[in-house]
């Protein structure tokens, strides 16, 4: 098993990094990042808003749990079936407790973020909690996860959809905020960092003025809970998702956290084994929450690597892990806006930003750039980044985009700046 | 695993570079029997196409397209193959052009047969070698497919109408 970073034998730390914070030593926990790409060049991976990277702990949590405890949880009536009950469990009270929630019970497992803001969406509607007369607001940043189920809940119930504006910073238009959270209102949805701008939304701002007309606060925080501290009970919102693979957990696996109150009172999503409580020809009773929202056999193995996950992220300290993201964010962002022709697009300096850094190179299209930045080993994501809305607001197709992580060091950042003037040389911009 | 492609220059040959920043025969068009918007929703990628027939020959092809390099020569060779054949001629061309895609970048450009028919289009080959790309490449010319059919379609309904 690795060691986790101990603070006080760190030997060299980078300079100005927060205080024993060693990337080098961080990073040896991820066997992938020695991998050589084609051309024996090392692996520059600058894509971890896409997924991120495993660590040794994560891999060999997985391994073992397949090697030595596999077995069906919640069912199995054997020692096998008691070993990966109590893992799986472990798991959420793991994330629980990552997240700060109030009670374990508040953690549903899903397949990913996208299911779990479907799970929401659809059994608001079905409670009849949104319905004609009603408006849904969401944002113009958000990733289509966050717009398409919201879409699909309007034109079920009739309710209509409404959506905040972006600035030309890339930050929410809050000038809209009372015209439109009103009364009206059933249902916020909104992501807490934008993976495409990279911008932190002042959520504290938006869940006072929506409690306050008495409408509930979906926050999508895929790409916050990696690399912010969260603590969902002071939050105030009422659901937040988020995905395992995003926070050095496996892919597979995403968390609903809910305030419990709501979801003992919400109907089922998927009906299934497990999610009852009893079950005749005619119908069915429903089990309370988590098990309510978990139908079939979960993700049991991914539950249980994505609570190695959060313990890695712990014994780092996520006061670590942003502090090193918002340093190695400003420093891209210095380098890269230092290139003729780069335009950054988002918010300009690391204030109030996450690590996620879209761009637009003159006379050279995203995907040219992604495939020559390739070419020198260098590993980004070039597209609209499941955000066409945000795109289109200013007015581009596609961008390409850098995102760093917990070990992602400034030597990176150099060879994409390197990688990028090499793009602009080739194609003559 | 076989070895991953990094020589950019059998990507980006200077044939397809030449078309990225000169494309031929841009812009939408009138007249025009069939138009149809195709989308790479991996990327993003989009092209409004439209097709303008002259019995059985391709009069005109126009287009508007946003994308990258790779997309955008090959809407600009596939306007210079097209225009001026029989549709029988120009959908050979789509097999040979789709057969180049799916070589895996195995295609020797000068060795191969299809050489002489598919002219700059052949510079292509190399895209093949780049599975992510091949869509790109495939863009232009599943559009113009699409929309062929289409006019085709709409013209034969046309005809029936008349004779009635």
């Amino acid at each position: 098993m690795t060691t986790l970073p101990d603070a006080a034998q760190s030997p060299a730390p980078q300079p100005g990094a927060p205080s024993g914070y060693d990337v080098t030593r961080i990073r040896e926990d991820f066997p992938i990042l020695a991998r050589r790409m084609a051309g024996d060049l090392p692996l520059v991976y600058l894509d971890s808003a896409n997924t991120s990277q495993k660590p040794t702990a994560v891999i060999d949590t997985l391994d073992d749990h397949y090697r030595q405890h596999n077995a069906n949880v919640a069912r199995a009536m054997h020692q096998l079936g008691a070993e990966a009950t109590g893992a799986f469990e472990d798991g959420r009270t793991k994330l629980a407790t990552f997240i700060g929630a109030n009670r374990r019970e508040e953690v549903v497992f899903t397949k990913n973020a996208s299911e779990a803001l479907n799970l929401v969406a659809r059994v608001l509607g079905d409670a009849g909690r949104v319905g004609e007369g009603n408006d849904v607001v969401i944002t113009e940043m958000e990733h289509h996860s966050n717009i398409v189920p919201w879409q699909l809940l309007t034109e079920r119930t009739g309710a209509t959809l409404r959506w905040f504006g972006i600035t030309d910073e890339g930050r929410l238009d809050l000038d809209q905020l009372e015209q439109l959270i009103t009364e009206r209102t059933a249902v916020v949805s909104l992501t807490w960092v934008s993976n495409m701008l990279g911008t932190i939304n002042p959520l504290e701002t938006i869940i006072q003025r929506a409690h306050g007309v008495g409408a509930l606060v979906v926050v999508d925080a895929s790409q916050a809970v990696p690399q912010l501290p969260v603590d969902v009970a002071a939050l105030g919102a009422d659901f937040v998702a988020f995905t395992g693979h995003k926070m050095v957990g496996p892919t597979g696996i995403g968390v609903l956290w809910g305030r419990y109150d709501l979801l003992a009172e919400l109907p089922p999503f998927l009906g299934g084994g497990e999610m009852i409580e009893t079950v005749t020809m005619e119908r069915s009773t429903f089990a309370p929450p988590p098990s309510r929202y978990e139908a079939g056999t979960p993700p049991i193995a991914q539950a249980v690597g994505l609570g190695a996950a959060a313990d890695y992220l712990s014994a780092i300290g996520m006061h670590n892990v942003a502090a090193h993201e918002r340093e190695i964010t400003a420093y891209a962002l210095e380098r890269l806006q230092e290139i003729d022709g780069l335009t950054v697009v988002g918010p300009k300096d690391a204030e109030m930003r996450g690590g996620a850094v879209s761009f637009t190179v003159d006379g050279v299209h995203p995907h040219d750039v992604a495939q020559l930045l390739d070419s020198r080993g260098v590993a980004v994501r070039a597209g609209h980044h499941c955000a066409k809305p945000a795109h289109l607001r200013f007015g581009v197709q596609s961008t390409t985009r850098a995102s760093f992580y917990l070990y992602t060091t400034t030597s990176d950042i150099d060879a994409l700046v390197d990688a990028l003037n090499h793009t602009k040389t080739y194609f003559g911009a | 695993m076989e070895a991953y492609e990094t020589n950019m220059d059998a990507l980006y040959q200077e044939i397809i570079l030449d078309h990225y920043r000169n494309p031929h025969g841009r812009g939408l068009r009138d007249p025009y029997e069939a138009e149809v918007h195709h989308v790479n929703p991996t990327c993003g990628d989009e092209i409004t196409l439209r097709v303008h027939l002259d019995g059985d020959r391709v009069a005109d092809v126009s287009y508007a397209a946003e994308g990258c390099s790779i997309s955008q020569a090959s809407a600009s060779v596939l306007n210079d193959l097209v225009i001026g054949r029989t549709v029988d001629e120009a959908m050979g061309l789509l097999d040979d052009f789709t057969e180049l895609m799916q070589g895996r970048g195995k295609v020797v450009p000068d060795d191969d047969p299809r050489r002489d028919r598919l002219e700059d289009g052949i510079a292509f080959a190399g895209v093949a070698q780049f599975p992510a790309r091949i869509k790109c490449a495939l863009l232009s010319w599943m559009a113009w497919k699409d929309a062929t059919a289409q006019a085709f379609t709409d013209h034969s309904t046309s005809d029936q109408g008349e004779n009635e």
